[in-house]
């Protein structure tokens, strides 16, 4: 057992360290540190400077055109980009469907749809939810009929991130409502352009715009854009569910959270609560290491990783609340222009004050979405515990 | 609304006060006040003077015997027993079978206990959890079967408080197996010396011994000591629970052992100061204090509800929670506050009384035997759990 | 980075699981805490022949050249088994710092009997006033011709009654609670002047509280340098906080497996109580709070032995506060879950619950490692 790192790794770091200086454009870079908002254009430009380097797609295997590093790397990677004030990558092409794609999906699909996934040329979204669907998943109702070659959709899918820069998404659509709930799902590509698909905004309690309604309106799909078999598509769900969670944890930026704690405030007894989340962020790190260690052993992300999950969305809700208690009575003033727009307007406060509050009031999504707190525990207890 | 005290409620605070001071025996004062264990003779002496002033049923209505105590008369008289260090009421009979005996009871019945029970002359326990029935308490199995005029008892009951110096217990046994589990049970009175009837302590995490398990072997009853309808004990045990939850928050004894954990934080010392000075340690004091007064209040509250006319809801398990959560925060603190102290392990002074000098001071050897033993206020009464799932059921709807 | 074991240290895992497993069963366990001295010389015995007293010290010590890690895979077996042989004050704090500290003649002296189990260590350093500062320090070793005289009193100094040799932390020189003017001293347990009150403590273990009469001890008593002893016992106690959280962690284990078994067994309502949501959540967040605890306790053992004090005093706070909240969290929920059972002495579930108590106590409790560890991380 060793904490510490080899020369080759410490190397590998400070080429990350460069990269990121180079290729990183200050404007976003400055949007990250200081909390406030991104556009499509601050992911996808920073994301096709990965893409063009090999690296956005980190986590894949080489023969699927991934770097093929090793846990060690994969750790530096993303902490040297949090350190640095990347962006996070957008996860739903590199680190869900694509994955899904290469494991489950055919030879054309994956000629056809990796490369841009890569390169970050497409952005993708993710069709989940539904209205009646949030928890219980698999009570979707969103429906693929089968037409010829092709399946009409019909449907509506909810809490869709992104959806309005989205080109693509992947859904879940029920093709078959005879079965038992999981087994007539299927998971479907669908190209956002086609006819019938509509895109609604949610405006979140922030005031911000991330998520959307989409409504699926006799939508044609080709059925080669089904991904595994018919009926199949809740194999890929639960997969894709798993490898989600592993990321989710947040843990580099919640380590430069703790950082940003600490440059706001010196006040003793807030010293006090930052060190107990700075703790909480390392043994959130330790676990993660010691899963992934296991995994590069030869295994698989098990239902242990809901725990994750359920520490490390509580661990940002945290570091945003204390933000949001460091600042004060500042953090009253609504101030959207800061966030939302690049305005010059001066802030009322100090430069850290417009987001703490909207950012607090935003984070508490971090233990619903993914899978719900309560959620991950019901797996934990019946995969693990056994009861 | 008011939260001042009239000049007559100022004044019986001040008889109350008297009355303690001069009626409360010295050597059981000093007890309460250092936190030893108490015997039953102390507990005795002490009711039995508050018996003859007729305060010892406090809750209890005039025409039962009792003092008919405004809700604001009982706040002061509460408060001020804990104050002075007054042991706790045993409320096995007073609090728990004394109402249930004057609302359910016959004549005959009521004549028979109530006064001893006022005057405590008779030592009540209670018989109600099984080894097998815990938070669910209507499965259990302890067997009464009719013979005559005489039920024939047979069965177990564990963690009964203070059996070991009780002469009476009242019991939750089942007359009618066929029947749905709540609706065959029968509320029983009886005594301990009956034939047939065994007392084994069980021994707390702390070393301790409070409770045991009673064992029923053909215990014979007569059929006199059945209180209310045969089959229809639920009705009572359910009266009795929504009753004890009341009292169970223990509000002035949290605001004694708060200002008790000041005490020990005066003395023990950090960095070369008093412990309270260290402001982390403050801030906690302050949560409990605040903790404290919010459930006081709530109380209050209750206790003002229920003087314009009602009974207890079931929103009173809000106050068994709490209640309960508090006594244990203060050991937890109490035991911070000794620190390393508390480790040393003293059962010779703990629990026979013994001229053992103590290990640091007085306080020390008790704070984590309290902690550990205090575990057992989420439990009792009705767990947490099952409060919760109390008031989620008939107070939310849900 | 690498965080798996190597053959050799799955080897003593599986070793150290043998002995739980043979010599500590739960009425063995209450057995020999009742014995007089609270631990079983057979058990020592077999210690010292499995090569665990010497495991971590190096080859020049006499020892076998393992480390933290082996430290860390003994006592968290010792932690599932509640072990009571004095290990911790013996091997990890006595012999850890007589290695680092000690002259080529003390180590020859002591650790040669120790790696072979016929020496014993305790150490003093708390006293009445003292909490967890340990600075705090006013027992007086004053010049006495070559040599030293030790008067004033030691508290709850565990594994003292069985100590061949116990380590004491005295001011020889500078004001109260100053760093500077502290000097470990080597004591004979029999030394003349040296009386001891000799207790159980809550978990079974053996303290004693000590008064030195001008206990007389030659210049080569001293462990380290004069009026220098602070930064010896300071890093021999964070090790042993380390070696402590690793006990934890095994006793979190095997009490949250003891809950666990016991809702899936128990019945009430007509299903087993683990059927109920609170209690399956519950249940979930121990075993959560096991795993932080185990991730802190594997980042503590790995940077214990960093070159950086700063890091190292970092990394055992860190631990030790994980250790003193999910112990409490997994201890308080195992009774709760139990329900009356629990705060029995029945069921080893209140003697894992009372030993984490014991251990959050030990050497700091939570607020005192969180206090330390932020006014650390402030200062970086």
């Amino acid at each position: 057992m060793d904490l510490a790192l080899k020369p080759e790794h410490k190397a590998f770091a400070d080429e990350i360290r460069a990269f990121a200086r180079a290729n990183l454009s200050p404007a976003t870079r400055e949007k990250t540190l200081s909390g406030k908002h991104y556009d499509r254009d601050d992911h996808m430009v920073w994301q096709q400077a990965l893409g063009k380097k090999g690296w956005l797609t980190y986590t894949w295997p080489k023969k699927f055109g991934g770097p093929g590093w090793d846990v060690t790397r994969r750790f530096l990677f993303e902490n040297v980009l949090a350190e640095e004030g990347a962006p996070r990558i957008l996860p739903f092409g590199p680190k869900m469907v694509g994955p899904v794609i290469y494991t489950f999906g055919n030879d054309e699909q994956k000629a056809r749809f990796l490369p841009g996934i890569r390169e970050s040329t497409v952005s993708w979204c993710q069709g989940y939810s539904e209205p009646g669907a949030g928890s219980d998943l698999a009570n979707l109702r969103t429906k693929a009929e089968r037409d010829g070659d092709h399946y009409v959709v019909n449907g509506q899918k909810t809490w869709t991130s992104y959806a309005h820069w989205g080109d693509w998404i992947f859904c879940l659509v029920r093709t078959n409502t005879e079965a038992k709930p999981q087994e007539g799902i299927s998971f479907l590509l669908i190209d956002m352009k086609t006819p019938g698909v509509t895109v609604r905004p949610i405006i979140m309690l922030d005031g911000a715009h991330a998520v959307n309604d989409v409504f699926l309106d006799n939508v044609k799909v080709p059925v080669a854009n089904l991904v595994g078999k018919e009926n199949d598509g809740w194999t890929c769900a639960k997969f894709l569910l798993a490898n989600e969670r592993l990321g989710i944890a947040e843990v580099p930026s919640s380590k430069r959270g703790v950082s940003m704690l600490r440059s706001i405030s010196d006040d003793p007894s807030m010293a006090e609560k930052i060190a107990d989340v700075d703790l909480q962020v390392q043994a959130l790190e330790m676990s993660e290491l010691r899963a992934l260690s296991a995994m590069a052993l030869g295994g698989a992300p098990g239902p242990e990783v809901s725990t994750l999950k359920v520490r490390g969305s509580e661990i940002q809700q945290r570091i945003a609340e204390l933000a949001m208690e460091a600042v004060g009575e500042y953090a009253a003033p609504y101030q959207p222009g800061m966030l939302f727009h690049d305005s010059n307007e001066t802030p009322v406060g100090p430069d850290h004050a417009p987001p703490a509050a909207p950012r607090y009031f935003n984070m508490r999504k971090t233990s619903i979405y993914g899978g719900s707190t309560e959620i991950q525990k019901n797996i934990v207890s019946k995969m693990v515990l056994g009861l | 609304m008011d939260l001042a005290f009239t000049p007559e409620e100022q004044k019986f605070a001040d008889d109350v006060r008297t009355f303690v001071r001069a009626n409360l025996p010295a050597d059981v004062r000093d007890k309460v006040k250092n936190g030893k264990h108490l015997g039953r003779d102390d507990y005795m002496r002490w009711q039995q003077a508050l018996g003859k002033k007729g305060w010892l049923v406090y809750t209890w209505p005039k025409k039962h015997g009792g003092p008919g105590f405004t809700p604001a008369e009982r706040y002061i008289f509460e408060n001020i027993c804990a104050e002075e260090y007054a042991p706790g009421i045993i409320p096995f009979g007073t609090k728990m079978v004394g109402p249930v005996i004057y609302t359910f009871g016959s004549e005959e019945q009521k004549a028979k206990y109530l006064p001893a029970i006022r005057e405590s002359t008779v030592w009540w326990c209670q018989g109600y959890s099984e080894p097998g029935s815990g938070s669910d308490l209507a499965s259990l199995r302890t067997k009464a079967d009719k013979e005559g005029d005489h039920y024939i008892v047979n069965g177990s009951k564990t963690w009964n408080t203070m059996g070991h110096w009780a002469d009476w217990i009242f019991c939750l046994v089942r007359t009618d197996s066929k029947s749905k589990p709540q609706e065959g049970i029968s509320f029983l009175l009886i005594d301990m010396k009956t034939p047939g009837i065994t007392v084994k302590p069980i021994i707390m995490a702390d070393g301790g011994h409070e409770v045991n398990e009673v064992f029923f072997d053909n215990v014979s009853v007569p059929a006199a000591n059945l209180v209310g309808k045969e089959n229809e004990g639920w009705t009572c045990a359910k009266f009795l629970l929504a009753n004890e939850r009341l009292g169970i928050a223990a509000v002035p004894q949290s605001k004694r052992g708060v200002e008790a954990l000041k005490d020990i934080a005066r003395i023990e010392q950090d960095n070369g100061r008093p412990l309270i000075e260290n402001q982390s340690f403050a801030e906690k004091i302050a949560d409990l204090e605040i903790q404290v007064t919010a459930l006081e209040y709530t109380e209050l509250r209750v206790l003002s509800a229920m003087a314009h006319g009602g009974q207890p809801g079931p929103e009173v398990s809000g106050l068994k929670i709490r209640g309960s959560e508090i006594q244990q925060r203060i050991t937890e603190l109490t035991m911070e506050a000794v620190g390393e102290y508390s480790a040393p392990y003293l059962p010779g002074l703990l629990w026979q009384g013994t001229n053992e000098a103590p290990v640091g001071p007085e306080y020390a050897h008790l704070a984590a035997p309290r902690y550990f033993n205090t575990r057992k206020t989420t439990i009792y009464g009705g767990s947490n759990e099952i409060q919760k799932g109390i008031i989620s059921k008939m107070v939310l709807g849900l | 980075m690498d965080l798996s074991l190597s053959d050799e240290q799955k080897q003593l895992q599986e070793q150290a699981e043998r002995f739980v497993r043979d010599k500590y069963a739960f009425d063995a366990r209450r057995k020999i805490a009742a014995t007089d001295r609270g631990w079983l010389p057979e058990n020592w015995a077999q210690f010292a022949e499995l090569g665990w007293l010497g495991m971590s010290l190096s080859e020049e010590d006499g020892g076998y050249g393992g480390g933290p890690i082996e430290t860390m895979i003994v006592m968290e077996q010792f932690g599932k088994g509640l072990v009571l042989e004095p290990f911790l004050p013996t091997v990890v704090l006595g012999g850890g710092m007589i290695a680092r500290a000690g002259t080529a003649a003390q180590k020859e002296a002591l650790l040669a009997p120790m790696i072979e189990g016929k020496k014993q260590f305790a150490l003093a350093w708390l006293e009445r006033q003292s909490r967890y500062n340990l600075a705090d320090v006013s027992l007086k070793a004053t010049k006495e011709g070559a040599g030293w005289s030790l008067s004033g009193q030691k508290g709850v100094v565990y594994n003292a009654a069985s100590a061949d040799q116990i380590i004491v932390l005295a001011r020889t020189a500078g004001s109260a609670r100053e760093s500077k003017g502290l000097t470990l001293f080597i004591v004979d347990g029999k030394a003349k002047g040296l009386s001891r009150r000799d207790y159980p403590t809550q978990d079974s273990l053996r303290a004693s509280e000590l008064t030195f009469d001008k206990v007389s001890v030659g210049a080569d008593a001293v462990l380290g340098k004069v009026d220098e002893g602070f930064g010896v016992v300071e890093d021999g106690v964070d090790r042993a906080i380390v070696a402590l959280c690793a006990e934890a962690t095994g006793c979190m284990d095997a009490i949250n497996a003891a809950t666990l078994e016991y809702i899936k067994t128990r019945k009430q309502f007509g299903v087993p109580i683990g059927k109920f949501q609170v209690l399956q959540h519950r249940m979930v967040d121990c075993f959560t709070n096991a795993q932080e605890a185990r991730s802190m306790t594997l980042m503590a053992s790995l940077k214990i032995d960093d070159k950086d004090p700063v890091v190292r005093a970092k990394a055992a706070s860190g631990a030790k506060v994980q250790i003193g909240k999910s112990g409490k969290f997994c201890g308080q929920s195992a009774v709760q879950m139990h329900g009356g059972m629990g705060v029995t002495d029945e069921l080893s579930v209140s003697h894992y619950f009372k030993r984490l108590t014991m251990i959050d106590l030990m050497f700091g409790n939570q607020q005192h490692h969180l206090t330390r560890y932020s006014n650390l991380a402030m200062a970086a």
